[in-house]
């Protein structure tokens, strides 16, 4: 990358919220929460959270509203099963084949879609997930309607089995952690506030000097990355792979789940997962009217509320910080 | 002289969708001269420094900066050949604070003023430092959008009116950094429709009107021309 931004210490309390305390908290619910609530629904929130986390990146951070994700999610999740189970890879080396399968996946996409903006650039990412789903229907590894079931968890390096739900769930939660401050510190570095000078005046962006495609296009990149890591990690956790995760629902869910938890906040994806998975599991006995229900909120969201629910409880804290 | 013109810009013509803005503007700014811009609404002072930029997508005729043609170029490559916008709307990102929003900009050569020396020249910003840039008063944001170009090493430097909406205080304030600047051996093309404030700086005036340079008057004859001048400006 030609355009580098310049280096210096980017932290500010103003910007970055340089308190501990949210980390230390969501450190603290991680351990506890397996003593309180089912470890495998624990899993599945995270995997989404991580999901929702990544998808930030793009829509919340760099303005780009890609409706394709599920693509990344899906690949990477039939990818890290085929390894795991095909190949008989260790979990670490199937996650790690997922992933690598969705960045490339990312930076193919992410080089024909990112000159595109707007509703246009929704919709061809839109059109790249379905020919995605379409090859995953067609294609003989991934069992099409089957989908690749049974898949082993393993030992971790060969040395830690993951069989048990609380084991698996120590693994996702320590990964999920990490991930979560990856994302922090790359959105507080230089390179994450070009990425928002991108999303705020994209123009003003160029004129200062910097090729605002390249940025764009690594903040693709790492987003499709960071949901294969989360696609990976959900197929080994429920030791499935299915067309589930690499539909347009999907798609669209993970953008319910970023803008009701708060569009371009850090905490923001993660609480809105939290939330959607929940009403998933805990309406289930509704069948498909959950779909209405999630409808509604959306609505209710948009209509209401369109900083989410950390976006509008910061907007509120800060006003009465400020007196 | 004018070939050694830090910037040439000759037969400029420019488009913004079918509407012809610019329709052949001559114009040249030797290294260390404050050159002004003057004219009425639309006469195309903005659209002029607007194209020198590369931010008009649909322009024509010849842009050289110390020797470069720069008319193809985008606009991000301008910015690292040495040239710097501080737009009208002033462009400070409001999700950064003050700090952020002056180290943004990438370093394009040596040469640019430290954080120290612009926090000299704007000491309101330094008290500032962790505002937000939607926290920031017009006068402050000003100071900002001029600060943060001057950090680049950019040595051609374009201001598009940094005076307007302005008090009288800060104008003042804005005056004196801009003499600095140019004792500091900074080129400056300015765009204003406040004479008084340009007369305080400029070299030379260019005087703007359909899209095309009327007249061009040296700011040593500027008392023999403030009638014509009053006339240009419909004071």
């Amino acid at each position: 990358m030609s355009a580098q931004p310049v280096s210096h210490s980017v932290s500010s309390p103003a910007s970055g919220g340089s308190s501990l305390l949210p980390f230390v908290v969501l450190a603290a619910c991680l351990i506890i929460g397996p003593s309180l609530i089912y470890p495998v629904f624990l899993m599945k929130a995270l995997c989404f959270a991580m999901f929702a986390c990544a998808f930030n990146i793009l829509l919340g951070f760099t303005g780009l509203l890609s409706f394709g994700h599920a693509a990344f999610l899906g690949m990477a999740s039939y990818s890290s099963a085929h390894a795991a189970k095909v190949w008989g890879l260790t979990p670490e080396l199937a996650i790690a084949f997922g992933t690598l399968v969705a960045m490339a996946l990312g930076t193919v996409i992410g080089m024909l879609t990112i000159r595109s903006r707007g509703i246009y650039f929704a919709n061809i990412t839109l059109a790249f997930a379905q020919m995605v789903f379409f090859f995953c229907l067609q294609a003989k590894f991934t069992g099409g309607e089957d989908g690749i079931q049974s898949v082993p968890r393993g030992s971790l390096f060969g040395l830690i089995s993951l069989k048990s739900d609380m084991a698996m769930y120590v693994f996702v939660a320590v990964v999920f952690f990490i991930t979560f401050l990856m994302i922090y510190r790359i959105i507080h570095s230089p390179f994450g506030q070009v990425l928002r000078a991108v999303r705020e005046n994209e123009a003003r962006a160029i004129s200062l000097g910097y090729k605002v495609e390249q940025y764009k296009l690594a903040a693709f990149i790492l987003s499709a990355t960071l949901t294969g890591l989360a696609g990976s990690i959900k197929a080994l956790v429920f030791q499935l792979a299915s067309l589930t995760d690499v539909t347009w629902q999907m798609s669209g869910e993970v953008v319910l789940m970023t803008l009701l938890g708060g569009v371009g906040t850090i905490f923001g994806p993660a609480v809105g997962a939290f939330v959607i998975v929940s009403m998933e599991n805990y309406l289930a006995e509704l069948g498909s009217w959950v779909l209405v229900v999630q409808g509604a909120i959306f609505v209710l969201c948009v209509m209401t509320f369109r900083r989410g629910i950390v976006g509008t409880a910061n907007y509120y804290w800060n006003k009465r910080q400020q007196g | 002289m004018v070939d050694s013109a830090m910037l040439k810009v000759s037969g400029l013509q420019a488009w913004y969708g079918e509407s012809h803005i610019l329709h052949g503007v001559d114009i040249d700014v030797r290294q260390g001269e404050v050159v002004t811009l003057l004219g009425r609404n639309g006469a195309g002072k903005t659209t002029t420094i607007k194209s020198i930029m590369g931010m008009v997508a649909e322009r024509k005729g010849s842009i050289t900066f110390n020797g470069q043609e720069t008319i193809n170029w985008p606009s991000n490559k301008i910015a690292r050949a040495g040239i710097a916008i501080c737009p009208e709307e002033r462009g400070i990102f409001s999700s950064l604070n003050v700090e952020e929003n002056l180290l943004l900009p990438p370093t394009v050569q040596p040469g640019g003023l430290s954080v120290e020396e612009i926090f000299t020249l704007f000491p309101n910003l330094k008290e500032r430092i962790t505002s937000q840039g939607t926290k920031l008063s017009g006068g402050e944001q000003q100071m900002l959008a001029i600060g943060r170009i001057l950090r680049t090493g950019a040595r051609l430097l374009l201001l598009d009116e940094p005076t307007e909406g302005l008090a009288p205080v800060i104008i003042q304030q804005i005056s004196r950094t801009i003499s600095r600047l140019k004792e500091a051996g900074f080129t400056i093309l300015l765009v204003e429709q406040n004479f008084r404030f340009a007369a305080t700086v400029a070299d030379r005036y260019y005087v703007m009107e359909g899209g095309k340079v009327i007249d061009e008057i040296d700011n040593a004859h500027l008392d023999q021309h403030v009638g014509k001048l009053n006339e240009y400006l419909g004071v």
